[in-house]
Parts: C-alpha cells; sequence; structure tokens
C-alpha cells in the first residue's frame, strides 16, 4: 500500500513539475554556444526516435504471436503453415463452429464450469482473506508472530508438497470430480498472496476510523465490515482481477481434481483438444484457444487499474 | 515491501512482545477459516507427505514404510537426475534473462518514453496470458517444423525445416523463451519503483559530470535493487515449479527425449500416473529444500549487493 501510495505522489509531482530532461546537455558552458546547443538538441531528438522505434519494434514481435494465432483461427489449415500474415482474405468462420462442437459437450459448458469456479474462488478470496488480514493487521492476540509467519512461510512452499496429501484427502471424501477440493481452500483463506495484499491495504488506512467508530461503541465485526470494507475496494479490485485470472489459467489442481468430461474447465478442455487433434483440425483448435483467452483480455482490459497497482503493491508473481 | 523482507522483520522482532494480547477471542473468529484451511489443508499434509515420502503407496493398498528408501532409489533414478538437470538449466538461463530484459525495458520507458501507458499495457499482456493452456499451444504451432518461427527465419533468408519443439537439444530452450517473453510482469514493478527514486541523486550526479551509464550504474541499480533481489527470489521459487507449458508442448510426457522433463511434471508423472505416491511425496520434499537452500543463498549473497537505505 504505502508503494501505491508513493507512486501515486510520485506521478502528481512529476506531472505538477516535469523534471527537466535536458539536465545533462545543458551543465557544460559549452552549451551556452548557441550552435552546440542545437547540434545537442538535434542529437536528443535523433536517439529519442531510435528509442521509439526499438521499443515498438520488441512489442510488436511480442504481440506479433498472439495476433497471428487470432488470424490464424479464421484460416484454413493448409494455409495455417503457409501464410504468416495477418490478413484473413476468406475467414472461416466454420472453424469456431466446429471447435466449439469438437468435444463430447459444446464448449460453453466448459466456459459455465470455468466461470462458476472462477465467481466462487473471488467471492472466497476477497471474504476470507480480508478477514484474516484484518485479525493480522489490527488486533493483538496470542500467537499471532507464529500464525503471521506461518501464512508468510506458506507462501513460498511449492504446492506439491501438500497436494498429495490433499488429494488423499478428498478422494477419501468421494470428492474427486466436484468442485469441491478447487473450492473450499479459496472459502479458507488459502491464498496468502492475498492476506498480504489486504493487510498491507488494511496498515495503510489510518487507525483513528477504527478508534472513532470504537468509541461509537462499533465491534471488530462492524469495524471491519462497515469502516474499513468500504475503504478497501482498490483491494477487493486487485484480488478479483488476480483471482480471475490465476484461476482461470489455473491446470495443475484442475488436471488432478476433474476427469469427468462433463466437469472439464477451460483450459482441461483445451488441453484434450490438443490430444484429439490432428493436424487438419489446428483452425478449430486455435479458435478455441483463442475464445479462451476473450475473458483475459476483458479482465485486462477494465482491470488494469488494478492489475498495476496489484502488482506494485506486492511485487505480484 | 514484499512479504520476504515481512518475514525478515518479523524474525527480528520475535520475542519482543510489546502489548498485551488482548484481542484473542475476535482474532480468532477473523482467523477461523485460515487456520481451518491451515491446519487441515497445509500442516496436516505437510505432515502426511513427510510421512508418506518414507512409505510406498499407491493409494489402494495402506502405505508401506520402507525408511529413506525413496529417496535412496531417486538418487539413482536417472530420469529423476535429468528432470533436475532440465529444470536447473531453465531456471539459470531464463530466470536472470527475464529480470535484464524487464529491467532493460523499464528504465527505456522511465526515461520519459511517451506512450508510456500503451506500452506497459502492451508488455504486460503476455505476461497475463502467458501462463493459459492456449499460449502453450501457440507456443507449439510457432516452433513447430513449418511454424511462424521458421517462416520468419525464412524471410531472412534461411531454410530452416526443423521443428523446434520436436528437437531435444533446442525444446527446452522454446520454453526458456516463453519464460523470458513473460518479462512484463516484473517490468511492472521495476517501473513503480524507478518511479520512487528521487530526481535530485540525478541531478546531483549529473552535475558532478557522471554520465548516463555512471548514473544507472551508481543510482539506478542500487536504488532499485531490494526490488530486484525480491523479484529474483519469487522468479525462481517459481520457475522450479513450471508445470503447464512442459505438459502441453510435451503432451505430458516430457518428451522429446525427456529434454521437457521439468520436476514438478516428472513429480506428477510418477504420483498421479504411475501412482507411486510416496515417491512423488519424496520429490515434493527434495524439491522444498531446493528452494529453500536457494533462497537462503539468495538471503547470505544479498548482503553483498542489496543495498537498504535504513
Amino acid at each position: 500500500m504505502t508503494d501505491a501510495t508513493l507512486n501515486i505522489k510520485a506521478a502528481a509531482a512529476r506531472k505538477a513539475a516535469p523534471a527537466p530532461a535536458g539536465t545533462l546537455a545543458n551543465r557544460s558552458s559549452a552549451a551556452d554556444i548557441p550552435e552546440y546547443k542545437d547540434q545537442h538538441k538535434a542529437r536528443r531528438i535523433v536517439i529519442q526516435i531510435i528509442k521509439q522505434l526499438v521499443v515498438l519494434a520488441i512489442a510488436l514481435v511480442m504481440l506479433y504471436p498472439i495476433l497471428w494465432m487470432i488470424a490464424s483461427s479464421l484460416r484454413k489449415p493448409n494455409e495455417i503453415f503457409t501464410n504468416m500474415g495477418l490478413w484473413v482474405a476468406h475467414p472461416q468462420w466454420k472453424n469456431y463452429v466446429d471447435g466449439w462442437f469438437g468435444l463430447s459437450q459444446p464448449f460453453g459448458r466448459y466456459f459455465l464450469n470455468s466461470l462458476l469456479l472462477v465467481a466462487c474462488a473471488i467471492v472466497g478470496n476477497v471474504i476470507t482473506c480480508s478477514m484474516a488480514a484484518y485479525a493480522f493487521a489490527r488486533l493483538n492476540f496470542r500467537g499471532r508472530p507464529l500464525m503471521f509467519g506461518f501464512m508468510l512461510l506458506m507462501l513460498m512452499i511449492p504446492i506439491h508438497v501438500v497436494i498429495i496429501p490433499q488429494y488423499i484427502i478428498w478422494n477419501s471424501l468421494s470428492m474427486i470430480n466436484t468442485y469441491i477440493p478447487l473450492i473450499v481452500p479459496k472459502f479458507l483463506a488459502m491464498d496468502g498472496f492475498f492476506t498480504f495484499l489486504f493487510y498491507q491495504f488494511i496498515r495503510g488506512l489510518p487507525r483513528d476510523l477504527d478508534e472513532a467508530a470504537k468509541i461509537d461503541g462499533a465491534g471488530h465485526w462492524r469495524i471491519y465490515w462497515q469502516i474499513l470494507m468500504p475503504l478497501m475496494k482498490p483491494a477487493i479490485g486487485t484480488t478479483a482481477v488476480f483471482t480471475f485470472m490465476w484461476t482461470w489459467n489455473d491446470f495443475f489442481s484442475q488436471l488432478i481434481y476433474l476427469t469427468d468430461p462433463k466437469l472439464y474447465t477451460v483450459p482441461i478442455a483445451l488441453r484434450a483438444f490438443i490430444d484429439a487433434t490432428s493436424k487438419s483440425s489446428y483452425g478449430p483448435m486455435f479458435a478455441m484457444s483463442v475464445l479462451s483467452m476473450i475473458p483475459l483480455f476483458i479482465v485486462f482490459c477494465f482491470g488494469q487499474k488494478y492489475l498495476v497497482e496489484g502488482i506494485a503493491t506486492t511485487g505480484g508473481k | 515491501m514484499s512479504y520476504a523482507a515481512e518475514f525478515a522483520t518479523l524474525v527480528k522482532t520475535s520475542g519482543k512482545t510489546k502489548d498485551r494480547p488482548k484481542d484473542t477471542k475476535p482474532a480468532l473468529g477473523f482467523l477461523a477459516p485460515w487456520i481451518v484451511g491451515a491446519f487441515f489443508l497445509t500442516f496436516i499434509p505437510m505432515i502426511v507427505s513427510l510421512y508418506l515420502s518414507l512409505t510406498k503407496y499407491n493409494m489402494l493398498t495402506s502405505p508401506k514404510f520402507v525408511g529413506l528408501q525413496n529417496y535412496a532409489t531417486l538418487a539413482q533414478d536417472q530420469r529423476y537426475l535429468h528432470s533436475l538437470v532440465v529444470t536447473f538449466s531453465y531456471v539459470i538461463i531464463s530466470v536472470p534473462l527475464q529480470l535484464i530484459a524487464a529491467l532493460a525495458l523499464a528504465v527505456v520507458l522511465d526515461h520519459g518514453m511517451r506512450g508510456l501507458t500503451f506500452y506497459r499495457s502492451a508488455f504486460y499482456l503476455p505476461s497475463m496470458l502467458g501462463s493459459s493452456v492456449a499460449i502453450a499451444v501457440l507456443w507449439k504451432m510457432v516452433f513447430g517444423s513449418d511454424g511462424l518461427f521458421n517462416q520468419a527465419l525464412g524471410l531472412l533468408g534461411m531454410d530452416v525445416t526443423q521443428s523446434w519443439i520436436a528437437n531435444p537439444d533446442t525444446a527446452n530452450y522454446t520454453l526458456m523463451a516463453l519464460h523470458v517473453w513473460q518479462f512484463g510482469s516484473p517490468m511492472v514493478i521495476f517501473l513503480a519503483g524507478l518511479r520512487q527514486i528521487p530526481k535530485e541523486l540525478y541531478e546531483a550526479a549529473s552535475v558532478d559530470g557522471a554520465g548516463k551509464w555512471r548514473q544507472f550504474l551508481s543510482i539506478t541499480l542500487p536504488m532499485l535493487s531490494p526490488i530486484i533481489f525480491f523479484n529474483l527470489v519469487m522468479s525462481i521459487i517459481n520457475s522450479f515449479q513450471t508445470f503447464t507449458q512442459a505438459f502441453v508442448v510435451s503432451g505430458g510426457t516430457g518428451g522429446p527425449n525427456d529434454s521437457t522433463l521439468f520436476y514438478t511434471l516428472y513429480l506428477y508423472m510418477q504420483g498421479f500416473g504411475s501412482m507411486k505416491m510416496g515417491y512423488a511425496a519424496a520429490m515434493a520434499w527434495i524439491l522444498v529444500v531446493i528452494v529453500a537452500v536457494l533462497t537462503v543463498i539468495n538471503f547470505a549473497v544479498s548482503k553483498y549487493w542489496v543495498h537498504y537505505d535504513d
């Protein structure tokens, strides 16, 4: 949080007083001679243009494969491997239809499954992670250092060390091929990243708010829910965006727990698609890959502010 | 700023209790979900997996205690040792390259670049999509024998027909490229860090006659070093666990010729493919030890190059 506020302050300060870009050029006495100054200025402009072109070229090279994928999703299979351009003369919308019905269930089913998982994950993470964060940030209780330390440690432990016993537990409860093993951890604040995010955020909020509410007779639950929750919108936004992204892309745990095709989520369905695909149906496979990225694009467009803030505050992933 | 730093202060201040703990009751309420999860989904499973690593267990019959046999077998398992080589080379090459790319672009963008917001988004997009199955599919196509990459080489006059994915010598490099491709996320962190470096420092340095490169070495790098350090630590921890890309690109086999047999992929194959749960648990614990040792080394080395101004 402190970082975010600092950023905002720094950005504001910059806007108010743009840092003199020419400090380097202006320092020497030679700069007083007009011709020298002009020459210097011209050089700076050239460097600036070259920089722009280089960065633009890097951006194009980086994004080209994604654009090419979109173009290829509308091409006939034999064209995919001969045409590296982006222009599609005869869009093959059939690829999308074929892809949509390419597996045992229509792809819409997998989208709904994934969206359901994402929705539950967001609700769970926002509620339980912010609750845990409130306790760590505002309450003074026995065992706090130990628990806080364990929470931070959980962030750094590879999940593989717990995934096998977890699988055994869910299996013994006959919960394999349900969404329970994927949803329950979200309602138990197991994504420490978000607990830490809320923790940082709450610590940045003035304690006077709590004190004032306390004097008015509010208990901790009311302070948490009625005073702090409305102020935590940025942290909630960041949590929602990142949870969306990570749950939508999550492959490992969904692969382990979901084997019934009816329950497949988008990544698992896509993977099944690849396995069942011969070279002739690359078009439909690309089509479904593109579709699978659309929700991420949407979140990316509308959630940018939260993404950038979240990465800057907690160091991202 | 980071949980690593938070953890360090926690260790330093432990044992020094300031106030009397008076909120224990409400705290238990707020922490109830977390406590249940931490206990049943983390603490107990950790102990169980430690025990399982000393057994043979296939989920059908009950675990059979075998002592350290799994660990001894691992030390002889050529495929396992190979997966270590694959993973280590991936981490050693792709993590520094990604951070260098991120830092370079961040510095360039921070120097009064027009269109900063656009570039920041453009460079971040791959980080957002990068871990998806769709991008892994794309990668497979881009580096295939008649894929986009070879077509681009053709434009440059190089006639290459080999598939970079199907060639055991190059398959891992394509995955490293995929990792470097996602430099946007650390770049955004660096950008935020660069903004916090006081501009006066640069002004003072340029008055003293320091060139741009000198300023970068003497101001930018030291001021940014805590952030670089945090990124390095988390990046190493995360890339040791790379799974999705290798799984999709190799069709779940780690091929060709085990060249993309990443640690966690082999763990998955042993545990969930061959149902050797004890063996996989032993692998998981060695992974924890590797990651922990690397993190400790990182912290130990950090005092020589990370600059904290207290």
